[in-house]
């Protein structure tokens, strides 16, 4: 399966990466030669096998519903761009 | 042409746990802006997250509540999309393996009908946080308090076919969630939202129409207006010879009409894929069994046991059962007084109208159920009658002295001592010649005039009963 230019820039966008021109030519050939894999894969029968969730047979440990956490807002704060009145600030972003 | 319509809801309440579903912030309600975030709510590399035991108890408690299939195996899944509210770039919700699967639920709608509305399933996922675009500098101000809090996402088969069905299917939904006492699921607040899904077509098809999604909507009230309002822009658009497309519209409810969201320039896909940092959840028939053994009686038991224990009607039971709290108050003063009717009668009317005037909850009102038994034990008893009930309440309201008390310090008393009685029905006789002899010559019914002038008279104290009697014995 053979992946086009404009594939690449949507991935790319849904992904928020910036592709130059001249990069986009190299990733479309190497998620192309991905997709050749998972072809590949995909040629193999499945029929009756359960989909794996984790390659590991153990299960999830549960945790007690308790406060635990200890949050110093301040320091957090100090490793963002921007922050005023304990918001972070990030740009403008409507949907 | 005849159109019918076919809704889907999508409903998210957050669990009422006290910590995040990954982490161990707290989830309480209006902290100031992000000091409910650490580190994994914020998404700071390396961070792992934690699964929360009564998440997943909560989750189970309401499939088993409605009677739902429990995925003894479930599993979560990462939903791709980027927006700056939810910092991971993905949320952690369940595709596949949902904790709660296929289930149902039953409404009662207005003429009586009941109608039962399948539930596809109810998946736990995490919360997003708030994006507030007031104005900062031109930029948004992001609080990650809610980030990660626990949801519960239920989904409705598209089984709905109007906008009263999908009320009566919130409410009971709403119902049953403060009965299991999962989440607070006050709509107003935001822990309960609803998604409304609505398409249209012609009576007698079998494809599904079009549907339009109608999302984050906040009130019963608001999302019975939202389909009528966008049924309706269907129908005109399909009439005009238009096309419905498919997407995401809000509703407005001061123009009430809905108008799309913004479309995104690139339709999402939200590339799911198993959570690598979660592993399956897994339990057994012992740990349903459990939360089973634990389930309240559920409002459908109670408005039957309420019927055949205390002889309501199946109209007043089910108001009664509608909430847990009103029901609960309803039977402590039915048991109190031996008198299921009155209490009902009481609970129903002007307690309830008492409790929406002030928008209170049961807990919040000045009246308990002790003091209303005592109220209508004291009607029972004939020391007040039940017209004078009603200005002893509106008085208890106020004034938290016993209704002993305030029944003697208003001097309210019922007469009942039948010399001030006879000199009271001797009065009214003297006084009202005309209604006097129509009564003798077998107009029959002025004798309710004859006892409404006696118990104004006696500024409603005069026991009605007693009244009445004498009046008709003097008359005779």
């Amino acid at each position: 399966m053979a992946l086009d230019r404009s594939e690449v820039e949507k991935i790319a966008h849904l992904a928020r990466l910036h592709v130059s021109d001249a990069e986009a030519e190299e990733v479309t050939t190497r998620i192309t030669d991905i997709l050749a894999l998972i072809d590949q894969m995909q040629s193999v029968n499945t029929d009756n096998v359960e989909p794996l969730a984790h390659p590991t047979d153990a299960v999830q440990r549960l945790r007690e519903d308790k406060v635990t956490a200890e949050i110093n807002r301040d320091e957090l704060q100090k490793l963002a761009p921007k922050s005023q009145d304990g918001l972070y600030l990030v740009p403008k972003v409507m949907d | 042409m005849e159109w019918e319509t076919v809704i889907g809801l999508e409903v998210h309440v957050s669990l009422s746990t006290q910590s995040k579903l990954f982490s161990g912030s707290s989830t309480k309600f209006g902290a100031e802006p992000n000091t409910q975030a650490n580190i994994f709510d914020a998404a700071l590399p390396g961070t792992l997250p934690v699964f929360n035991k009564d998440a997943l108890r909560m989750a189970v408690r309401f499939g088993v509540g409605i009677g739902a299939e429990i995925g003894k195996r479930s599993v979560f899944d990462r939903k791709n999309y980027f927006y700056p509210d939810l910092p991971k770039g993905y949320q952690v919700t369940q595709l596949d393996y949902p904790t709660v699967g296929k289930g149902s639920l039953t409404v009662v709608l207005s003429d009586g009908r009941e109608k039962e509305i399948g539930v596809t399933r109810a998946h736990i996922e995490e919360n997003a946080g708030k994006s507030l675009h007031e104005d900062y500098h031109g930029m948004s101000g992001i609080d990650l308090n809610r980030a990660g809090e626990p949801l519960l996402e239920i989904v409705s088969e598209p089984e709905i076919s109007n906008a009263e069905e999908a009320v009566a299917y919130l409410k009971k939904l709403h119902t049953i969630i403060r009965y299991l006492d999962i989440s607070d699921a006050i709509m107003a607040q935001g822990s309960m939202r609803c998604d409304v899904n609505v398409s249209i077509r012609r009576v007698g098809d079998t494809e599904l129409g079009t549907r339009t999604e109608i999302k984050n909507i906040n009130s019963f009230r608001f999302v019975e207006k939202a389909i009528h309002s966008e049924v309706q822009r269907q129908q005109e658009l399909i009439e005009d010879g238009g096309r419905v497309i498919q997407e995401t519209r809000r509703y407005n409810a001061d123009r009430d009409e809905t108008t799309p969201m913004r479309s995104k320039e690139v339709a999402n896909d939200y590339r799911y894929f198993p959570e690598p940092d979660l592993l399956p959840i897994v339990i057994d028939d012992a740990y349903i069994e459990a939360i089973r053994a634990d389930l309240p009686e559920l409002p459908d038991a109670k408005k039957q046991r309420f019927v055949e224990e205390f002889k309501l009607s199946d109209y007043d039971a089910g108001v009664l059962a509608s909430s847990r709290e009103l029901a609960e108050y309803f039977e402590l003063v039915a048991k109190q007084t031996g008198d299921a009717k009155l209490a009902a009668n009481w609970v129903s009317g002007d307690l309830q109208a008492l409790l929406n005037k002030n928008s209170w909850e049961v807990a919040d009102c000045p009246i308990q159920a002790e003091r209303l038994a005592s109220l209508i034990s004291r009607i029972k008893d004939d020391t007040i009658s039940g017209k004078i009930a009603k200005t002893v309440f509106e008085t208890m309201i106020e004034d938290a002295s016993s209704v002993d008390d305030i029944i003697e310090a208003k001097g309210l008393k019922q007469v009942t001592d039948s010399g001030e009685i006879e000199k009271l029905v001797d009065d009214v006789i003297a006084n009202n010649p005309d209604q006097v002899q129509q009564f003798k010559e077998g107009k029959e019914q002025v004798i309710g005039f004859l006892v409404g002038q006696a118990m104004q008279l006696s500024k409603g104290k005069a026991n009605p009963g007693q009244v009445n009697a004498l009046l008709k014995d003097k008359m005779k």
